[in-house]
């Protein structure tokens, strides 16, 4: 619906590193917005970025910055929307000089006086490495045992950061990891002057952040269940923005053309995913208690949410660790028709022989029968005998060869298992970036905050 | 696949699905699953028997637990957070279904007394 006069509009760019783009140009367009938010930087990107930046200084911002900004800053700099996004990942200033010089090479309108600015200092791998009696949040070890396999070491930085990348007047602000909802919370303190201890707005702004941090989930998508839960046009899904207003009233919506659904169901399901304890969801920003939140239809498309309440920030960042852990190796091979299940079995048990007679050894194995037990583990239900079933067999080591093996060693079953083994998988080897958090004291990391203006 | 609901006569028990809808989320080797029922009726229903020991007791095969239980009585909606569900973590499974998303699509196929 048309703007009212009395609300920052924000639009939900992407949710994650490979999200569709269409959707958000289609809101940069027509969707009168002020603020288009990227978040792309799932747990483990940035660990993977930063080891990509370590082999070439130019790069370590997500890999399709690019695309995605191209994309929209047509757009975006013809209609003052301005941009916030984490995209920098492991290095926002050679992101900043991308978009630079994609802005003066097509002389797009507002090159004159464009700017760019980045985020840096949310990197505490140096600060840890002074730490190492940190507990781990997950297994209560302290982080000595990971510091020598450390690949990465980020803290989930506040919106206050953000604001002061706003402050510069640039158009675009590029972080590397902040929290998902505080890229949403701060261009609502920008705007209005919302300051730490006026709780409610504080709340109001990560309530939102919340909701539209993961995009189309609000508005219809990870939603459709046919027959029971439909959703309108899903093919062109669109994403959802959010008007709220300077006293923190929030509604969130979508454009009227594009497919999709915003109403109580899809934003309920979105403002409870990856939430612990509704009444202590924990942010850099605030402690957020959603269990007061209603979210209710004002209109076709058109949700409120109130109630949203928030306790004070905790005096310490979490910070997700990224470390080495070993490899996975991977191989599929499927068989149909009648016996199609046991010869699936004789093929996963052929297949583990030969690599143990290999002399290769696996810390772990898992054995799924897709179509069968692939996703819920072999206590579900197994009817009938299926058509088809589809063997995967994937194994963890710390040997990269025998990570190898494990998808060579499916392969070969076309000719050497079981009668009508088919379609194998090439062999697949991933190598594993797991992470583990701590928490760092504030001052620790502010202190290191770096914000800076990249301009023509 | 429920034990307990095996002597119960087939009219006598609901489907989740037919109650409420779902969405599981991920965060390290836990999955947070939501259960929001469609109306009150269904909401009595879930409140009173989508238990925590329901919940972990579908879940016994393929979570370690515990599993803890929320409500959200104005939204009509439960959260249950589900320890060591996510075979060691999103980010080390060798699972798939690394993130557990079909997982909501279990919760749906509990069978509760109507």
């Amino acid at each position: 619906m048309k703007k009212p006069s009395n609300v920052l509009r924000i639009g939900a760019g992407a949710s994650f590193a490979d999200d569709r783009i269409a959707p958000a140009v289609a809101l940069a367009e027509r969707g009168e917005l002020d603020y288009l938010v990227f978040e792309c930087l799932a747990e483990r990107t940035i660990a993977r970025e930063n080891l990509t930046r370590l082999k070439n200084p130019a790069l370590g911002y997500t890999p399709r910055l690019m695309d995605r900004m191209a994309a929209v800053l047509p757009a975006c700099l013809r209609n003052g929307v301005r941009i916030v996004s984490n995209m920098g990942a492991a290095n926002p200033p050679a992101a900043a000089r991308l978009i630079l010089e994609h802005v003066r090479e097509r002389n797009l309108a507002g090159a004159q006086g464009f700017k760019c600015a980045t985020v840096t200092g949310d990197d505490v791998s140096a600060i840890l490495r002074a730490q190492p009696h940190l507990p781990l949040m997950e297994s209560g070890e302290p982080l000595e045992s990971l510091l020598p396999r450390m690949a990465s070491a980020n803290a989930y930085l506040g919106a206050d950061v953000i604001c002061r990348g706003l402050e510069t007047g640039a158009q675009v602000v590029i972080t590397g990891r902040v929290a998902d909802p505080s890229l949403f919370l701060a261009p609502l303190m920008h705007h209005y002057g919302w300051v730490y201890d006026d709780w409610p707005r504080i709340a109001a702004g990560i309530a939102t952040g919340h909701l539209l941090e993961c995009s189309a989930q609000a508005s219809g998508g990870c939603f459709a269940d046919p027959g029971k839960k439909d959703v309108t046009d899903l093919a062109r899904l669109g994403f959802p923005y959010a008007d709220v207003s300077g006293t923190g009233d929030i509604w969130i919506s979508k454009l009227e053309d594009a497919g999709g659904r915003v109403d109580r169901a899809t934003c309920t399901e979105q403002l409870i995913y990856e939430v612990h304890d509704p009444a202590r969801y924990i942010t850099p920003d605030c402690v957020l208690d959603f269990t007061d939140v209603d979210l209710i239809d004002d209109g076709l498309n058109r949700v409120r949410l109130t109630g949203a309440r928030a306790l004070p920030r905790t005096p310490t960042y979490k910070v997700t660790v990224g470390y080495h852990d070993g490899f996975i190796g991977e191989g599929q091979i499927s068989y149909a028709g009648i016996n199609a299940v046991a010869k699936a079995k004789l093929a996963a048990e052929v297949v583990q022989q030969r690599l143990r007679d290999t002399g290769f050894t696996y810390s772990e194995v898992r054995v799924d029968l897709i179509g069968i037990s692939s996703l819920h583990g072999n206590g579900a239900v197994e009817k009938a005998e299926p058509y088809e079933v589809r063997m995967r067999l994937a194994c963890r080591t710390t040997d990269r060869r025998a990570a190898e093996a494990v998808g060579f060693e499916t392969r070969a079953l076309h000719v050497n298992g079981p009668s009508g083994g088919a379609g194998g998988s090439d062999p697949i080897v991933r190598e594993v970036l797991a992470v583990q958090s701590v928490l760092l004291p504030r001052a620790l990391v502010d202190a290191q905050v770096k914000v800076e203006v990249h301009a023509a | 696949m429920n034990s307990n609901t095996k002597s119960s006569a087939k009219s006598a028990t609901k489907r989740v699905y037919d109650l409420a809808h779902s969405r599981a989320g991920d965060k390290g080797d836990t999955s947070n699953i939501s259960v929001i029922a469609y109306d009150e009726a269904g909401w009595n229903i879930v409140r009173e028997h989508l238990t925590a020991e329901r919940v972990m007791q579908a879940f016994a095969h393929t979570a370690k637990g515990p599993v803890q239980r929320y409500e959200l009585p104005k939204l009509r909606a439960l959260n249950f957070v589900i320890e060591g569900a996510l075979g060691g973590g999103v980010t080390r499974s060798l699972a798939q279904d690394a993130h557990g998303k079909s997982l909501s699509s279990l919760m749906l196929t509990i069978e509760l007394p109507a």
